[in-house]
Order: C-alpha cells, then structure tokens, then sequence
C-alpha cells in the first residue's frame, strides 16, 4: 500500500471509531463532556508515559480511560457538591487538566516522546513509518492501523452487546432506570469507551481534531435520519467519506491532514444543515412555499413561516 | 525581586495582569447567561481569523491579528447561535462542532504558512498556548487600551448587562432592546477573548473566561462584588503566568495562567465562607447535631409527660435509643455533649433534664405541636399528615416566627392529636433544681 492509502486507513478507522461513541454523545446531549474528555485525557498519557518510558499501548490506555473516568467524576461533583453550574464545571474541569498536560509535556520534553503539535493535531502524516514490526524484523503495517483498528473493533463489540441498553439510556433515562438498566454505570462505560476512542485516535489527529470526528459525523447523520442503527451507519459512513476527501484538499492546500479532515466534516455538517430530504433548513423551507402555493397563500407567508 | 525593576518584564506583567482582568470580568456575564462553553467555541473560532489575516496581509502587526480572530469568533458565535436555531442539534453539539471544525481550519491555514517557510509566520504559533514574553510595549499599549475599554463598557452598561443576565424576559417586557444589550455583550465577549490570546493561547482561553468568574461566584451573592473579584482573579492569573513566561521562557504562558486560575478557584470551592464546600459541611454537621440534641431533650420531655407531668424521673439511654429507634452509641455520644452543655444531668445511671434543659425542651414541644396547629387549621391538612413536617420545622423556627404563630392562632391550648401544647408562662412543673 501507498502512503497515502494508510493515511487514508488511519483517518478512516479513526473517524469510524469516534463516529460510533459521538452517536451516543451527541443523543444524550453530552458532547461538551466528550470535548472535555478528549482534552483531559493529555495528563493521563504524559503520566503513562512517564511512568512506563514508553509507546506501549497499554498503559497509554490505562492511564487515558483513568483520566477519563476521573474528568466525568470531577464535572459531576463539582456540579452535586460544590453547586456550580454544569456547563462551568466541564469548562473549568477540562481546562485545568488540558493545561497540567501541557505543562507535564513542556517540562519533560526530553523524556516525553510528544511535543504541543502532536497534542494539538496529531501526526498522522507520518503514520505510515512508523511501522510494527515482528522480531523477525518483518513489519506488519502501521502501528496506528492496528491500535485503531483494535479500537474501533472493541467498540463495534460493546455497542452490539449492550445496544438494547444503550438505545433506551439514549434516548429516555428514566424509563431506562425504572427498567433496572443501570444508568449511572452505562453512562461512566460510555465515558471510559469515549477515553479510549480519544486516545487511540489522539496520536493520529490530536486532542482538539478528534473533537470533530466524534461529534461531526454524528450530529450530521442526526440530521439524516430517524433510526439508531442508521444513524450509527451513517456516522461510520460520513467519517470514512470525509478522512478521503480531507487527505484529498490537505494535499491541495498543503495543510495539515488531519485538519483537513475536519474541515471536510464541518462541511458536510453544513450540507446536511440546508439540505437534509428531512430536516434540512432549505428544504424544510421549499417545502413549505410549495405547501402554500397548493393552498393558493401568498408566498411571502410560507418563507415567513419557515424562518 | 530584581525581576520587577525589569522593564521589560513590568511590561508583560502590566500588559498580562490586564488582560486577566476583562477576561475575568466578562466572564462573569457569560457564566450567569450559563453560556460559560460558547468561550470555548470563541476563542478556537479565532484561529483561522489570526492565520487568515497574516496571509492576506503578510503583517504580523497585533492589530491585524485581531482584527482578523475577532471577524473569524464572531463568526463562530453565530454558528453556534444558528445551527441551534435552526435545527434539531442541541447546544452542545453546536458547540463542539463549531469549535473543532474552526480549529480545523486553523490548523491547516497554520500549516500551510508554516510549510511555505516565509521567515514571519515564526511566532503565529504562539497563539495557541500563549507567549506573554513576547508582548512588547506597543503590544501592552493597545491590549491594555482594548481592555480600559471593555471594562469602561461594563461599568458603564452594569445596570443593562445585569438585567439581561438575570432575567432576559423581564427586561424584554419593560421594552428594553434585549437583542441589542446581547449583542453588545458578546462583542464585548469576542473582544477579550481576542486580546487574551497572546497571554493564553487559543487552545486555553476559555478558563480565563469560565474560571475565574466560578471562583468569584462562591464568594459573593452580588454582581457587582462577583465582577470584581472575578477580575482580581483574572489578574493574579495573569501575572502568574507572566512571571513563569519570564523565568522559564521554554514554557508556554496559558497553562501556567491556567493553573493558576485552577488554584485560586480551588481555594474558593473549599474556603469561601457561605458557599465553600468545607463550610457548608462544618454547617450541616452543626445542624445534624442540634436536631440530635433537641430530638433527645423533646424525647425526654415526652417520657415526664407521660408520667403525669413528672421530669424528676430519669430514664435509661437504652430506653431512649429505643423510643428514638437509634442506635445506642448515637444517643451516648450526643447525651455526653447535652451533659457538658448542662441540658441534662446523669442520676441513676439515666437522663434526666435540668431546667435549662426542660424549659429547651419544652419550646421545641411548643413548637412542633404549634405547627401542627398551624398545618391543620390554615393549610386544612389531615392530622395524621402533619408530623414529619413539624419534626422538621421544630428545629429551625425562630422565636420571632414562634411568637407569630402564637399570634396567629390565638395560643391554642391543644394540638391536632389532643396533646396539651406547654407554654413558657404556665405553672413550672418543677420548682426544685436537684443537688
């Protein structure tokens, strides 16, 4: 494979992973949590790879699901016992963390195989050399294609074990709670899983990109469709799409690839946004003018109506 | 100490301490319209802005800069505001979309200027952590001056910005132009963020925004004091990060002005006298062990009513764990306490009540049986239904709402269940204070 197909891979993988947690984000109205997790999980792999000196994958896991769990803690806590504002308590609770990383990561630049752009919009330019390989010296591929392809397959599995569960949880908690589903250990697995989708994707597209990746592709297909199922289709779908075309106008602007990508997800959140068959602004807006047209009203009224 | 008679550095100080001032006062506005996040949404929203700006100008002149980030956060703001408006995506999914997709764009433009290896773009990127070192004193002029003006606007607009934080509607209905004092707000809002960048960076802006004024918050119950202190916060996060930007010019500035907000909020959530979290629990453990102590001083009352008017009696602290349903290590401990106090005195290895502790526990009677009175024949409800209350109320009532009640219902003599209500003024059921 080319280059720029394992780049291609990398995104797509990555976009498809985050796509299928966002759904379940951007449905209970919890993205700004995801943002601040993806932000927090930053002390988490400086601290892991302090103490482990290494790439390894797990203890980059362990340490980012830790961080990830402790930042949904921290904003509920916050929010129960020192009564402050939810919206207040993820915007003060993310930022610290992000920035305790940050400095983490400055100080110990030397020992931290990581630097602030890495943090800021991965590398996923260089995905492609830095390959696994067997002791055999025989390599296997990208390291990252394995690691996310690990994550996305991981989270493909616990959506199709729990769906049921998650379905209700989504979409009416309380009926969820009086079914003896347990909500608030649901809503911490989505957090953990959330941790780990950001963690996997962060060495590829950064700690802010994969913001868009979870909640882009998600809130797009929100507005296509009135199916679960689908919409999760969708969301894998519109992710994969758009890890194509970003490497496509990254190499035509000579930009970095992962804002790119993101890039491409804002606007097909914005097609989507004028026109959805279902819940598009323009069509909506048609749509009514040809409704009072058969009625004989004036035109005027319907594009009144409409806005 | 040297450190302060650098000129330089008094610069960036002035200049840091500034702009954590109108970010901390702005704030406070943004956190009471409960829209602490939209700073987040803002403040990466001016990425593309500062990239965008440097390529169509080629200048790296502050000015221009901001001119652009605030074109491009404005830009974001309104995002937010319509995709909000104009679907079904919630606020928070705006919110995250926006910020990510513009941060995006950024991020390539950046990229972009930063592969075409033209010698000036060096220093762009310090917009995304902040570097407060490389303010100079041009730079602290005009931030500062933006800055004078924000808070100038603020105290001229205080009346205006307060009623549309507090109550948008009401403010509506007296014919105000709300639409207007928000957007004037929010300008303001795209303006301190826009100038905060060069001390924060993009990527953190949003604390000095959200921070300071959620530790300002625990201190006061009033606005005006909140937007003070939120920009004394402000400030002292401000210099903290310039005086890290001087000493350890490797380190980013807007992490360290971070933390050091993160601190200061810190000892707010835990120390702040009325609503800090350690003396809200000192006052709920205080609470928790009047109720226990009145509950055993009212029980005890009851056993000498009980035996016809008789508090001479003293009664065994299995016998009150058992009327209680306590567990007896809790009436033990809390009977210690009403001891030392003098409510109660030990005799016969039981309880009994001295005077001070009868005529206590007498009013807490007084009070609960009064309100059950006061359930029944002002709010018609059933007798069996007005007990938990009182149990509760019993504690609490002070003797000013005491002497209403009295008022109010004419010193009834009975309760709802036929109980006898004992007043202060009646013959003292005990004239001898035993040895």
């Amino acid at each position: 494979m080319t280059p720029a197909l394992w780049i291609i891979l990398t995104g797509a993988l990555a976009a498809s992973s985050c796509a299928l947690v966002g759904c379940f984000l951007v449905l209970r109205r919890m993205s700004m949590l995801g943002d601040a997790i993806s932000h927090a999980v930053l002390p988490g792999i400086a601290i892991a790879f302090l103490i482990s000196n290494s790439r390894a994958p797990l203890p980059m896991l362990a340490g980012a699901a830790t961080l990830g769990v402790v930042t949904a803690v921290i904003v509920e806590w916050l929010h129960r016992s020192g009564r402050l504002q939810q919206d207040a308590s993820i915007g003060v609770t993310f930022t610290w963390l992000f920035a305790v990383g940050v400095i983490l990561i400055t100080a110990f630049a030397g020992q931290v195989d990581l630097d602030q752009e890495c943090v800021l919009y991965g590398e996923i330019a260089y995905v492609p050399w830095d390959t696994w390989l067997l002791a055999s010296g025989q390599s296997l591929g990208p390291r990252a294609v394995w690691i996310l392809g690990a994550a996305l397959a991981f989270n493909v599995a616990w959506i199709a074990l729990a769906y049921k569960e998650l379905k209700v949880c989504a979409f009416d908690p309380e009926l969820a709670a009086s079914l003896g589903i347990p909500v608030a250990a649901f809503h911490y697995a989505l957090m953990a899983a959330t941790s780990i989708t950001t963690v996997t994707a962060f060495e590829s597209v950064g700690a802010i990109l994969v913001v868009a990746m979870i909640v882009g592709p998600a809130a797009t297909a929100y507005l296509l469709t009135e199916r679960l199922s689908r919409m999760l289709l969708l969301a894998v779908g519109i992710g994969v799409l758009s890890s194509v075309l970003g490497y496509l106008l990254a190499h035509a602007l000579d930009g970095s690839i992962a804002g790119a990508m993101s890039v491409v997800i804002g606007l097909m959140f914005a097609l989507a946004l004028l026109a959805s068959p279902s819940h598009g602004i323009l069509v909506r807006r048609w749509r009514l003018r040809r409704l009072a047209e058969d009625r004989g009203l004036p035109p005027e009224l319907a594009s009144e109506a409409g806005s | 100490v040297s450190l302060l008679f650098d000129p330089n550095f008094r610069w960036v100080l002035i200049g840091s301490m500034l702009l954590g001032t109108g970010a901390g006062i702005l704030g406070c506005f943004a956190f009471l319209r409960r829209r602490a996040l939209i700073g987040d949404a803002l403040a990466h929203a001016t990425l593309p802005g500062v990239c965008l700006a440097f390529l169509v100008t080629g200048s790296k002149h502050p000015l221009v800069l901001l001119v652009g980030a605030g074109i491009t956060g404005w830009l974001g703001v309104r995002a937010v505001e319509s995709i909000v408006r104009h679907s079904r995506i919630k606020e928070d999914a705006a919110l995250a979309l926006t910020l990510s997709v513009f941060f995006g764009a950024g991020i390539v433009l950046l990229t972009r200027i930063q592969k075409s290896g033209s010698a000036a773009q060096a220093g762009l990127d310090k917009f995304l952590f902040g570097q407060a070192a490389s303010l100079v004193s041009s730079d602290v002029w005009l931030l500062g001056g933006v800055t004078l003006v924000l808070i100038a606007a603020v105290v001229l607009a205080f009346k205006e910005f307060k009623l549309v934080a507090f109550d948008p509607s009401f403010a509506s209905t007296i014919g105000w132009p709300v639409g207007a004092i928000e957007a004037l707000l929010s300008m303001l809002t795209v303006l301190a963020v826009t100038v905060g960048l060069q001390l924060v960076g993009v990527v953190l802006m949003a604390a000095m925004l959200v921070t300071p004024a959620s530790a300002a918050r625990y201190w006061t119950d009033r606005l005006g004091v909140m937007v003070w202190l939120a920009g004394l916060f402000g400030a002292i996060a401000g210099a903290a990060g310039a005086v890290v930007s001087v000493v350890a010019p490797r380190m980013p500035t807007g992490p360290w002005t971070v933390v050091a907000a993160s601190a200061l909020f810190v000892v707010s959530l835990l120390a702040a006298p009325r609503r800090g979290i350690i003396m809200r629990a000192v006052r709920r453990h205080a609470t928790r062990r009047r109720t226990a102590d009145e509950n055993i001083l009212k029980t005890l009352y009851k056993l000498g009513e009980e035996q016809g008017g008789d508090w001479n009696q003293a009664h065994s602290l299995a016998a009150l764990a058992a009327r209680r349903h306590v567990q007896g290590h809790e009436v033990r401990s809390t009977a210690t306490r009403l001891g030392l106090a003098g409510w109660v005195t030990s005799d016969r290895g039981g309880l009994r009540l001295t005077v001070a502790g009868l005529a206590r526990a007498r009013r807490i009677v007084r009070l609960h049986r009064l309100w059950e009175v006061y359930l029944t024949e002002r709010l018609h409800l059933a007798a069996d239904h007005v007990h938990e209350d009182a149990e509760n109320i019993e504690h609490v009532l002070t003797p000013e709402l005491e002497a209403e009640l009295e008022l109010a219902l004419a010193r009834p003599a009975v309760d709802p269940h036929r109980k006898r209500i004992p007043y202060d003024t009646d013959v003292p059921s005990r004239t001898v204070e035993p040895a």
